[in-house]
C-alpha cells in the first residue's frame, strides 16, 4: 500500500504555516504601525489621551513654517551627505590597506571594527567626553602640537557641533563600509586583476578603470546602508548635543522625538518623522535596482 | 617606499578608529585628579597615566550605581528576544527558501525592506500601542518591539543562507521515505545551524546596541538597559561621573567587539544579500 | 619574438614544492605544451614566466632578458590568455581589446586601427560593440586572444584556454589556434591537462608531474618512446598496457608495456611478423564506432590469474568477432614492446 499524501507532505501548507508568524509579526507590528504613523501625522492626537481627531494638513503646515523644523531638515541632509562622503573615501582607502598583508593585520582589523561594534549610545557618550568644552583631549592635542591657538567649543557652537556629529557618524560607519568594500574587492575574480596586470595597467589605472567599476554595486550597498543608519539615527545627536545649542543641531529623528514623545504631540511628531520617508524610499528603490543588477551579473 | 606608506596609512586608520577606546580605557582607570585637569594646561599630558591607575571608578560602577541591574535587564531582554526571533524567523526563512517558490523571493525581499523602516518613525505609533497595552516603562515593551527589528533581517539572513546550502540532502531524505514535515523537523535543523547561530549573534548585538526604543519606552532607572542607562542615568545631579561612565562603555564594548569580529563575514553576506561572498 | 630559457626553477609554497627544479629551453617561435594533471606544477610554471608568481630560486630569461627578479609582467613582453578569459565585464569587446594599448599610452588613432586589425583576424569585428556577457564561450575566447595579440608580445602564454568550451567546439578551436600560431610565429607556451590537446597542438610537449619535468619531446617521441611508466600511461587514450614481465630472458623486476592499438588478434599478423603472443581472456567488448575496445586480462601458464586489466584497441577495419568470456590468442609486434624497471618506472633497454 503506497503511503498517502498527508498534510505532512503538503509543501504549500507547511510553507504557509512556517511563514505565518513572521508575516503576522511584520504586518501587525510593522506594517500597521507604519500606516498608523502616516495617519497620525494627519491627526491632533496627543500621548496623554486616546483621543484621535482629524487635523488635516495642519501639522504639516505648522512644521513647514517652523524654522526649527526647516533647520532640522537641512541638518539631516548635511549630516547624511557629509558623513557618507567621508565614509566612502575612508572605506575605500581602508579596504586597500586591509587587502595587503602586513604584520599586525589581525589586530588592525579588530581595532578598525570597534567603532561599528560598540553600541551607538556608548560611543556617543565617549565622544561627548572627548569633545567636552573644558577637558577635550582633542583640543589639548591640537594645542600641544601647535595646530590650534584659540579654543574650540565643540558642542557649544552650532557649526562645530554639526561638524562633530558628522565626524562621529563617519567614525562609526566607516568600519562597516570598509568590510563591505573589502568583501567586494575579494569577489572581483583574481584572473581579471591579473589580466589587467599583464595588460600593463599600473596600480592607479587598475584601481580606477577595473576595480572601482566592478565594485560599484558593493559600494552602493554600503552607501545605502550608511545613509539609512545616519539619516534615521537618534542616539548620536541626542547624546552629543540634545539638538542644541538652542535647537540648532536637531535632525529629523531628534526633533520628532522632542515634539512627539517628550512634547506628547503625536501628530506633529509623526509628521516630522514622515519627512524621513523620501530618504528611505529612494534607498529602497536603489537597492532593488542593485539587487536585480547583481543577480543578472556583469560577468 | 610603498611599504612605508602602507604602514603609515594602517596606523592612521587604527588611530582614528581606536583612539576613543584608548581614551575610554584611560579614563576608566585614571584617578580623578589626573582626569579633571583643564585641557588648557599643556604641561599635563592627558594621554598617559600621570598618577597610578585606580579601580575606584569600577568599584563605583559596580557597587554604587544601577549598572549591574542594567546588565541583568539587558540579558533578560536579550534571551527573550533571541528565543522569539529564532522561533519565528528561522521557520520563515526556511519556508521562503524551500517551500514557497518564486514569489518567495519577492516576499522575502519585502520582509527585508521592513528592516529599513526606522525606529524613529515607528516610535510614535508604538508609544500609543505600548500605553494601550499597559506596557509602558517595562521590559515587556522592549521584548515586544525589538523583534520588529530582528525578525525581518533574520528571516532574510536564513533565507539567503539556505540558498547556499544544497538541498540534495533533504531531497535524499524524502526519497528515503520521510515526509516533508519529518524532513523539516529532523534533517533540516542540522543544516541550518550556522544560520541559526548568525541569527542569535545578530539579535544579541542588536539588542545590546538599541537605544531609541529603550529611550522612548523606559523611564525608571531600575528598568533600563545598559545601552540606555549608561549615557542617560550615570549622572549624579549635574555631574557626569566620566570615570565610571567610560568603564561601563568599555565593559560593554569588548564582548561585542569580540563577537563582531568572529561573525563579520556572515553579517556582510546578509547585508549584501549574498551578492558578495564574505 | 624570443625564446625562453628556464634554469633550475623552483617554487615552494611552504613544504609544497610546486615546481621542483625545472630546466627547459623553449625555442623562438615554437608551440610548447606543458602537459600534466592538476598539481603537476604546469600552471605555476606558466605564472612564473608571466611574472604573476615569484620563483623561490632559479632563473628565467625571455629573449636575453633576465626576468626572474622584480621584472613586472608588463615589462616582460608577454601576453596571457586565462582559463576564464578574464574579460573586463564592464567594458565592450572593443574596449577590452584596447585596454592594453591604452595602458601603454598608444595614441587613439593607432589603438583604433590595431583593435580593428586584430578583430578582423579573429572574425569578431561584428561583436566590437557588445559586452562579454552577450557572447558565447568561443567568442569570448577569441576576444581574449585578440587582447593578447594587440600587445605584439614576444611570448604568448595560454592557461587551458579550451577547457571551458564544449567538446564539439574544442576541435575547431584547436585547429584555429594552431593555424593562427603558425601564421604569427610567436613563441607560445600552452598549459593543458588534456593529452589529446597536447598532442594535437604542441611542436613539443613537456610532460610534468609533481613539479618535475618527466619528458620533453615531440608528440611522436613522447608517445612512442615514453621515458617512464608515468608518461607511458598519461599520454595515450586508452593508456599503455603495463604487465609484469614473466619472461625468464628478461632481468627480474621488469615491466613490459604495449599500446592498445598494437595488441591485436594473432590471426591479423602474418607468419613472418616478429611478435610476442599472449593468451587474452576477454571480459567485455565496447563498440565505439571507429574502434572496438576489448577489456580483459592476460593469462600466463603457470601463473595465478591476473587482475590487471589489459585493453586492446581494434580498428573497425578488423572485423573479426571477439566473443566475450572466451580466451583468445592475441599478439604484439616485438618492436612495439617497451620495457620499464618495476621499481623506478624508468625505461629500460630491451
Amino acid at each position: 500500500m503506497t503511503p498517502r499524501r498527508t498534510v505532512a507532505d503538503r509543501e504549500d501548507v507547511l510553507g504557509a504555516l512556517m511563514l505565518a508568524p513572521s508575516l503576522g509579526y511584520v504586518i501587525l507590528l510593522v506594517g500597521v504601525p507604519f500606516a498608523f504613523a502616516i495617519l497620525l501625522s494627519f491627526s491632533d492626537a496627543t500621548a496623554g489621551s486616546l483621543h484621535f481627531g482629524w487635523a488635516g494638513l495642519r501639522n504639516y503646515a505648522a512644521i513647514l513654517g517652523d524654522p526649527i523644523f526647516l533647520r532640522a531638515l537641512k541638518n539631516s541632509a548635511i549630516v547624511t551627505v557629509g558623513s557618507q562622503v567621508l565614509v566612502v573615501v575612508l572605506a575605500t582607502a581602508a579596504a586597500q590597506v586591509l587587502r595587503a598583508t602586513f604584520r599586525g593585520k589581525r589586530l588592525a582589523r579588530f581595532v578598525l571594527l570597534l567603532p561599528w561594534a560598540v553600541p551607538v549610545s556608548l560611543a556617543a557618550i565617549a565622544w561627548t567626553w572627548i569633545f567636552d568644552s573644558t577637558f577635550s583631549v582633542i583640543n589639548w592635542t591640537l594645542k600641544a602640537t601647535g595646530l590650534m591657538h584659540g579654543w574650540l567649543y565643540w558642542l557649544g557652537d552650532p557649526t562645530l557641533a554639526l561638524l562633530a556629529i558628522i565626524i562621529v557618524q563617519a567614525w562609526r560607519i566607516f568600519p562597516f563600509a570598509t568590510v563591505i568594500v573589502l568583501a567586494g574587492l575579494s569577489s572581483i575574480p583574481q584572473e581579471i586583476v591579473e589580466a589587467a596586470i599583464v595588460d600593463g595597467a599600473g596600480f592607479w589605472r587598475r584601481l580606477i578603470q577595473v576595480e572601482l567599476p566592478l565594485l560599484m554595486p558593493v559600494v552602493a550597498v554600503a552607501v545605502l546602508f550608511g545613509v539609512v543608519y545616519t539619516a534615521t539615527d537618534l542616539g548620536v545627536v541626542y547624546i552629543l548635543t540634545g539638538g542644541g545649542p538652542a535647537n540648532t543641531t536637531h535632525v529629523l529623528p531628534t526633533l520628532a522625538f522632542q515634539r512627539g514623545i517628550l512634547g506628547a504631540d503625536l501628530g506633529q511628531g509623526a509628521a516630522i518623522a514622515v519627512f524621513l520617508l523620501p530618504f528611505l524610499i529612494v534607498v529602497a528603490v536603489a537597492m532593488l535596482r542593485l539587487a536585480r543588477h547583481t543577480e543578472v551579473g556583469a560577468r | 617606499m610603498k611599504r612605508v606608506a602602507l604602514y603609515a596609512a594602517a596606523l592612521g586608520f587604527v588611530l582614528f578608529a581606536g583612539f576613543p577606546f584608548y581614551w575610554m580605557l584611560i579614563t576608566a582607570f585614571k584617578q580623578n585628579r589626573d582626569l579633571y585637569v583643564g585641557a588648557t594646561d599643556l604641561s599635563h599630558i592627558p594621554w598617559i597615566f600621570n598618577d597610578p591607575p585606580t579601580l575606584d571608578h569600577v568599584k563605583l560602577l559596580l557597587g554604587q550605581t544601577e549598572f549591574p541591574r542594567w546588565v541583568l535587564n539587558t540579558l533578560v531582554v536579550v534571551v527573550a528576544v533571541v528565543v522569539i526571533t529564532v522561533a519565528v524567523a528561522v521557520p520563515a526563512g526556511y519556508s521562503l527558501a524551500r517551500l514557497v517558490g518564486r514569489w518567495g523571493e519577492r516576499l522575502g525581499m519585502g520582509i527585508f525592506f521592513t528592516y529599513l523602516i526606522p525606529p524613529t518613525l515607528l516610535f510614535v505609533p508604538f508609544s500609543r500601542l505600548i500605553s494601550l497595552l499597559h506596557l509602558q516603562d517595562s521590559l515587556g515593551a522592549l521584548i515586544l518591539i525589538y523583534p520588529t527589528m530582528t525578525i525581518p533581517f533574520c528571516t532574510w539572513l536564513v533565507m539567503g543562507f539556505l540558498r547556499s546550502v544544497p538541498w540534495e540532502i533533504e531531497e535524499q531524505a524524502m526519497i528515503d521515505g520521510l515526509s516533508r514535515l519529518a524532513v523539516i523537523l529532523k534533517v533540516a535543523p542540522r543544516l541550518i545551524v550556522p544560520g541559526i547561530l548568525t541569527v542569535i549573534v545578530f539579535t544579541f548585538t542588536l539588542v545590546l546596541q538599541e537605544f531609541v526604543y529603550a529611550l522612548t519606552f523606559i523611564s525608571s532607572v531600575d528598568k533600563m538597559t545598559v545601552s540606555l542607562g549608561v549615557p542617560i542615568a550615570l549622572v549624579r545631579g549635574d555631574v557626569y561621573h566620566w570615570g565610571a561612565l567610560m568603564a561601563a562603555a568599555l565593559f560593554t564594548s569588548i564582548p561585542l567587539a569580540i563577537v563582531y569580529n568572529a561573525f563579520m563575514d556572515r553579517f556582510i553576506q546578509g547585508f549584501t544579500m549574498g551578492a558578495v561572498k564574505g | 619574438m624570443a625564446g625562453i630559457e628556464i634554469r633550475n626553477l623552483r617554487k615552494h609554497f611552504g613544504d609544497l614544492h610546486a615546481v621542483d627544479g625545472v630546466t627547459l629551453s623553449i625555442r623562438d617561435g615554437e608551440f610548447l605544451v606543458l602537459l600534466g594533471s592538476s598539481g603537476s606544477g604546469k600552471t605555476t610554471l606558466l605564472r612564473m614566466i608571466a611574472g604573476l608568481e615569484r620563483p623561490t630560486s632559479g632563473e628565467i630569461l625571455i629573449g636575453d632578458q633576465r626576468v626572474d627578479g622584480d621584472v613586472p609582467p608588463r615589462a616582460r613582453g608577454i601576453a596571457m590568455v586565462f582559463q576564464s578569459y578574464a574579460l573586463y565585464p564592464h567594458r565592450t569587446v572593443f574596449q577590452n581589446i584596447a585596454f592594453p594599448l591604452e595602458a601603454a599610452r598608444v595614441p587613439r588613432k593607432q589603438i583604433d586601427e590595431k583593435v580593428r586589425w586584430a578583430a578582423e583576424l579573429f572574425s569578431i569585428t561584428r561583436y566590437l560593440d557588445r559586452y562579454p556577457r552577450q557572447l558565447s564561450g568561443g567568442e569570448r575566447q577569441r576576444v581574449a586572444l585578440c587582447r593578447a595579440l594587440v600587445r605584439d608580445p614576444k611570448v604568448f602564454l595560454l592557461d587551458e584556454p579550451l577547457a571551458n568550451l564544449d567538446a564539439k567546439l574544442r576541435n575547431t578551436a584547436r585547429d584555429d589556434l594552431k593555424r593562427f600560431q603558425r601564421q604569427i610565429q610567436t613563441t607560445t607556451v600552452y598549459v593543458t591537462h588534456d593529452q589529446v590537446e597536447a598532442m594535437g597542438l604542441g611542436d613539443r610537449i613537456v610532460v610534468m608531474e609533481h613539479g618535475k619535468v618527466r619528458q620533453v619531446g615531440t608528440p611522436q617521441e613522447v608517445y612512442e618512446d615514453p621515458v617512464d611508466t608515468f608518461v607511458a600511461t598519461f599520454v595515450g587514450q586508452p593508456p599503455m598496457n603495463l604487465l609484469e614481465a614473466r619472461d625468464p630472458s628478461l632481468p627480474p623486476r621488469t615491466v613490459v608495456g604495449f599500446r592498445p592499438e598494437h595488441f591485436l588478434p594473432n590471426s591479423v599478423f602474418g607468419s613472418a611478423d616478429d611478435t610476442r603472443t599472449f593468451r587474452f581472456a576477454v571480459r567485455r567488448v565496447e563498440y565505439l564506432g571507429s574502434d572496438r575496445y576489448v577489456y580483459g586480462s592476460v593469462v600466463e601458464p603457470g601463473a595465478p590469474p591476473s587482475d590487471v586489466t589489459v585493453i586492446a584497441k581494434l580498428p573497425a577495419t578488423i572485423a573479426l568477432s571477439i566473443p566475450e568470456g572466451e580466451t583468445h590468442e592475441f599478439a604484439v609486434p616485438r618492436r612495439a614492446l617497451r620495457y620499464f624497471d618495476a621499481d623506478t618506472g624508468l625505461k629500460r633497454a630491451p
